[in-house]
């Protein structure tokens, strides 16, 4: 059962990123030498060479402005106390972020099942959203006095769980329309149509909203924790940022907020290479190109 | 004669917005036939094709033949349409993956699909690997895994360069030799359906119709030679003449002023 065509070779261009998985150790090593890694690097170093020079040339005290110097110092002597407090502020984003992608998702894929839900659930979702989370946070401390950890959880839960419910919203109704046709001419029930053609067509609509809502959990539990302003064993990175800046002690103030952004750019750095993993075969924001 | 593979009755087609995609289209097509339709762009062959795959609803009139969800059916659009996220065999397991069969219980059905359109070697490709014309493949082989006994196709090669259209012209007429499918190949390009056809219909717009039937009587299997006889171009002449014969028609109805008589 052979055809008489020419050998598939010719006339096709097929790209294989065979360069790529060549010599991985010498690429990665090449590849802190890139534009992308070191231009951030200079600016970020140059800024805080600028900062140190200002504040020693200008006197400035360091309870107004510490220098980039005392405040490394100080995060290393203060690192216990505050690694321990972000741990606790990280817990609180993981759950509230776990959460917020489960009930996202199975949101989104609800409002795709029935025009109706989506027509009556959407706006109350934009709602939440759009409630400021330091107005009603007070109020859902209050009502979860029994354990501030689910309050803050629920905060952060609710800053965090729109981008995905958007954004999958938004990829469960972008499958391709031909592939749609296409299903539906081989007889696809929904479930088959949702879990072969729509589910992987969201797939990079959710995961751009995933990286949004990781930095958002974050933002969520520290604004929360603010609000809650709680003391005890359990209190997070925000709890240390606030007793800082009531005792004056600005460069720990500084070391707790420094730690928090680490955090949140290591958040969105592991979201990122999850997304570029699980889309490299396909998705245009993920394939290695050589030109 | 046997009862036709797919035959349409009077068949009307008015869209949601009053405009008349088709209008009173009758035809029928026998067990083993090719049958291009060509037109003008919005002559509704399009709209024929997805009619007889069961996209879409008559506004008058009857088909008969395979609906949809039927096994004996296939269609290939004018575009690809490959799932970007899985390989080449994924696609072409896609269809009977929606029947239940797992990739491992449909290896063979796969593997030969794959050999009929030259497509060996590529099989844990992805589609964005791919060239046009092999992305065509895949999606043929897709189309043919299932064994269909009626093949609609909707200007697949429209949007390929003339190298990779004759290629795969000349592939389809080959596998076409072989296997004898039914097949209905819409297109606007009058050598292709001359090259491939045993019947070309040709349709004229607003309303969509039938303006003429020719019977191309060349035998099979047809080389490249054909391609350059006085009796292809004999059949490309006359389809091209029924063609803006048809298109004066249309221009006659639509510039002509109606009576006042008809309007309300």
């Amino acid at each position: 059962m052979t055809v008489k065509s020419p050998p598939p070779s010719l006339g096709t261009d097929v790209s294989r990123s065979e360069g790529a998985i060549a010599a991985p150790t010498q690429n990665r090593l090449r590849a802190l030498w890139h534009p992308d890694v070191i231009a951030p690097i200079i600016v970020g170093v140059m800024a805080l060479a600028l900062w140190e020079g200002a504040v020693q040339l200008f006197n400035v005290p360091p309870y107004l402005l510490p220098g980039p110097i005392l405040v490394w110092q100080t995060l290393l002597t203060e690192w216990p106390d505050l690694f321990r407090s972000l741990m606790v502020t990280l817990q609180i984003t993981v759950v509230a972020f776990l959460l917020a992608t489960v009930s996202g998702l199975l949101l989104a894929v609800l409002f795709t099942q029935s025009k109706w839900i989506e027509r009556s659930f959407f706006p109350y979702a934009v709602i939440l959203q759009t409630t400021p989370i330091v107005a009603i946070a007070p109020l859902i401390i209050i009502w979860f006095q029994d354990s501030t950890f689910v309050a803050l959880v629920i905060c952060a839960w609710i800053v965090a769980f729109f981008p995905i419910v958007s954004n999958t919203t938004l990829g469960l109704n972008s499958a391709d329309h031909t592939l749609q046709n296409l299903f539906h001419l081989y007889g696809a029930s929904r479930w088959q149509t949702l879990w072969h053609l729509r589910l992987p067509s969201a797939m990079p609509y959710f995961l751009g909203g995933l990286r949004i809502s990781g930095g958002l959990a974050l933002i969520g539990a520290v604004v929360a924790e603010f609000v809650a302003g709680t003391g005890g064993a359990r209190s997070g990175i925000a709890y240390q940022i606030l007793m800082s800046s009531y005792n004056l002690q600005i460069p720990r103030m500084f070391a707790a907020l420094a730690m928090t952004t680490v955090l949140g750019v290591l958040i969105f750095v592991g979201l990122t290479w999850l997304s570029n993993r699980l889309l490299r075969h396909w998705h245009e924001s993920a394939v290695r190109r050589e030109n | 004669m046997a009862s036709p593979a797919i035959a349409l009755h009077q068949v009307d087609k008015i869209y949601a917005n009053g405009m008349v995609a088709l209008q009173g289209l009758t035809l029928a097509v026998q067990p083993g036939e090719f049958v291009s339709l060509v037109g003008p762009s919005g002559c509704g062959k399009s709209t024929v094709l997805r009619l007889m795959a069961g996209l879409g609803d008559v506004s008058g009139g009857v088909i008969e033949g395979p609906a949809a969800g039927d096994r004996a059916l296939a269609f290939v659009f004018q575009e690809a349409a490959l799932m970007p996220w899985a390989t080449v065999v994924e696609n072409v397991h896609l269809p009977l993956k929606l029947q239940g069969k797992s990739l491992r219980a449909s290896r063979s059905p796969i593997q030969a699909a794959l050999n009929r359109v030259a497509l060996q070697g590529f099989e844990q490709s992805y589609p964005r690997q791919l060239s046009g014309g092999m992305k065509m493949r895949v999606s043929i082989a897709r189309a043919l895994v299932t064994n269909p006994s009626l093949l609609l196709m909707d200007e697949p090669f429209g949007a390929l360069d003339e190298m990779s259209r004759s290629r795969l012209n000349r592939d389809l007429l080959n596998l076409w030799e072989q296997y004898h499918w039914t097949v209905v190949f819409v297109t606007h390009n009058i050598y292709e359906a001359v090259y491939l056809s045993n019947r070309v219909l040709v349709m004229a717009a607003h309303p969509g119709r039938l303006v003429a039937e020719v019977a191309i009587d060349a035998p099979h299997p047809r080389d490249e030679a054909f391609r350059t006889s006085p009796l292809f171009n004999h059949y490309c002449r006359e389809i091209a003449h029924h063609l803006a014969a048809g298109e004066t028609a249309t221009d006659m109805r639509t510039t002509t002023p109606p009576s006042p008589a008809v309007l309300p």
